[in-house]
């Protein structure tokens, strides 16, 4: 790289140091001292503490099973449009992005009235006397909301990886005489692992760092680890527990983006 | 108290906090110079702030807050100097505590003793005990909301967001201090009780009620309760108003274990760099005509009893939920501060009820 080039680096590089390094600093200052200022690790091992542990626990667990949820949904979906032509593969594409042109926000919230006691779909059930659902200010509802914001995040690198497959590479495979299970699972699923770790980190991230999913579709009953934090900065006016339990959100994100580069090495799903 | 924008500040919060950092901080050149004010989201018509710069030549820059904690570590760390301020009583005590008010000189704030109702400068003393700090601009209690179709017997008592034939029915004030008000006033006790085994039992009796509570909602209380989703649920007398004209099946009580009155006041940062310009604004809030406008515009009782005198509609002006008569109820009582130990147990409580 010429200096040159290094040159044009610049503006990120006061980007990043004013909106990510200075940042994490305070983060890092304020969770590792107390109200007088002085050092302590209590804000970090406040974690172990029930109310914690448990909102922890159930934040992982929620969005485990919607990372997984949103593969399930998502992976045959991108196998099929990688397999159709240039056109009409484009617009199926577009149909999945156009929900995100709309804030995240009120999606969630028209999904708040759309699952309501007395919401649309009830309504409509109503209507057709059909047995109600009642899964809003549950997990279930919670769920539902990830899934829905998160999948097209899952989907696009899916898609990425799985267009890039070289057809011959398949051609070869049926040649030599596997069947298209065997191709799947010895050619297909391997060389989609980047796409797959990729999609696992965009959706399994802001599953578990989310507070207005549960706070909207959870109605407050159900307390994740995110609730936690914004509460302590909002309502308890305590920054530096706030900070503390955020390092160790930190500490979850981080591991799984150590499993991302050790899979991911090409970063060839990387790129949305 | 006005927590109208919650769910909008979540959105704020969670998408875009790195360019909340751009605040106010402008200060073009006027005549007069300016007043920077920071008060509650849609808390004030904004043609009376039109109004003034046009009356006085003050350029008014104004921001707003969504909570009373999001407010005071921005007003303490002097990040943005603001002159007026508009919070609430209890942080109004803690922010007298710390030193950061600057006490009112009442000779440039004729109208706040004309036209303020005595009996609120008397509430006012729970956290501002010489009445040097603060002009109280809205006031209001936190009760009940239910829709008479939705209930078999009228609702009365606090009691009764207990009873299980409300279950899945019942919506709760998400925010710490308004939860534990109703728990602690149910067990009869005091709203700013800090005694652990008062408090043990309050945890104890919201932990009991959780499974009947449809949800914890803020702002969202409003808006359920017009579209019939639940039969009972706690909201401030300032929403009561609005959601009556809304859903005529919806009616207001102040239970009869008593309850939580609170008021928002203008007051003065100490370091505030515009003082005689944050006087005449608060001179010119209270004035007769714009607390009036004001009042129309949000629906929070004005404590200005020459604005209340102006009002058309005697249904509105004699209305118990905008200004029932105090001294008819018993045990009705002001948040105080609780310093920052008796903070930290309310909150750790709160989770446990939250996580529980």
């Amino acid at each position: 790289m010429t200096s040159k080039n290094k040159w044009l680096s610049t503006p990120y590089v006061l980007w990043s140091v004013m909106f990510i390094i200075i940042p994490l600093g305070m983060i890092f200052y304020y969770g590792l001292t107390d109200r007088t200022g002085a050092f302590t690790l209590q804000n970090i091992t406040a974690i172990a503490t029930a109310e914690h542990a448990k909102a922890l626990w159930l934040s992982l667990l929620l969005s485990i099973i919607s990372t997984v949820i949103c593969f399930l949904l998502a992976y045959p979906l991108a196998l099929i449009l990688s397999n159709m032509k240039v056109n009409q593969h484009s617009f199926i594409i577009l149909i999945f992005i156009l929900p995100m042109w709309m804030n995240f926000l009120l999606r969630t919230l028209a999904w708040q009235t759309l699952l309501e006691k007395s919401g649309v779909i009830n309504s409509v059930l109503n209507f057709l006397h059909l047995p109600n659902i009642n899964i809003i200010n549950t997990p279930y509802a919670i769920i539902l909301g990830m899934v829905y914001n998160f999948l097209p995040f899952m989907v696009l690198p899916l898609y990425n990886v799985l267009s890039k497959i070289d057809k011959n590479v398949l051609n070869a495979s049926r040649d030599l005489g596997a069947n298209s299970v065997h191709t799947f699972f010895r050619i297909i699923l391997p060389l989609s692992i980047p796409g797959i770790i990729s999609g696992i980190t965009m959706v399994f991230v802001p599953a578990l760092t989310t507070f207005v999913i549960s706070t909207l579709l959870g109605g407050s009953k159900i307390l994740l680890i995110g609730n936690v934090i914004e509460q302590e900065f909002t309502q308890a006016s305590n920054w530096h527990l706030g900070s503390g339990l955020s390092i160790v959100l930190m500490i979850f994100i981080i591991l799984n983006m150590i499993a991302s580069a050790i899979f991911d090495k090409e970063g060839e799903g990387s790129m949305l | 108290m006005k927590k109208r924008n919650k769910t909008m500040t979540l959105a704020v919060l969670a998408l875009s906090f790195p360019m909340v950092l751009t605040g106010c901080g402008s200060t073009k050149g006027s005549a007069n110079g300016e007043v920077i004010v920071y008060n509650w989201g849609e808390y004030i018509d904004p043609d009376t702030i039109d109004m003034f710069e046009e009356e006085t030549g003050i350029k008014v820059v104004y921001d707003e807050f969504e909570t009373n904690e999001i407010m005071y570590p921005k007003v303490e760390s002097g990040a943005a100097s603001y002159d007026v301020v508009c919070p609430s009583d209890y942080m109004i005590s803690k922010m007298i505590e710390n030193d950061m008010l600057a006490q009112l000189n009442f000779d440039n704030i004729p109208n706040a003793r004309k036209n303020i109702g005595a009996q609120y400068f008397e509430q006012s003393k729970s956290f501002d005990p010489d009445n040097q700090y603060s002009v109280p601009y809205c006031w209001g209690t936190v009760g009940i909301l239910y829709n008479k179709t939705m209930v078999e017997e009228p609702i009365t008592s606090w009691a009764q967001l207990w009873d299980e034939k409300y279950s899945d029915n019942i919506l709760m004030q998400d925010s710490v201090r308004d939860a534990f008000m109703v728990a602690e006033k149910l067990n009869g006790f005091s709203m700013n009780t800090v005694d652990p085994a008062e408090l043990e039992t309050a945890k104890n009796s919201l932990i009991e009620q959780k499974p009947l509570v449809q949800a914890y909602v803020i702002d969202q209380v409003r808006d359920k309760m017009i579209g019939g989703e639940a039969a009972i649920g706690v909201i401030y007398s300032g929403e009561a108003i609005y959601t009556q004209r809304e859903n005529p099946d919806l009616e207001y009580v102040i239970p009869e274990e008593g309850t939580n009155v609170w008021i928002d006041s203008w007051v003065i940062l100490k370091d505030a760099p515009n003082k005689e310009n944050a006087e005449k604004f608060i001179d010119f809030m209270c004035r007769d005509d714009i607390a009036l406008k004001n009042f129309e515009y949000i629906t929070y009782s004005t404590p200005n009893d020459a604005a209340r005198e102006l009002i058309t509609d005697e249904d509105i002006k004699n209305s118990d939920i905008a200004f029932p008569d105090l001294s008819q109820y018993h045990n009705l009582e002001t948040y105080v501060y609780l310093g920052e130990d008796g903070d930290f147990l309310y909150n750790n409580l709160w989770k446990e009820v939250k996580s529980n």
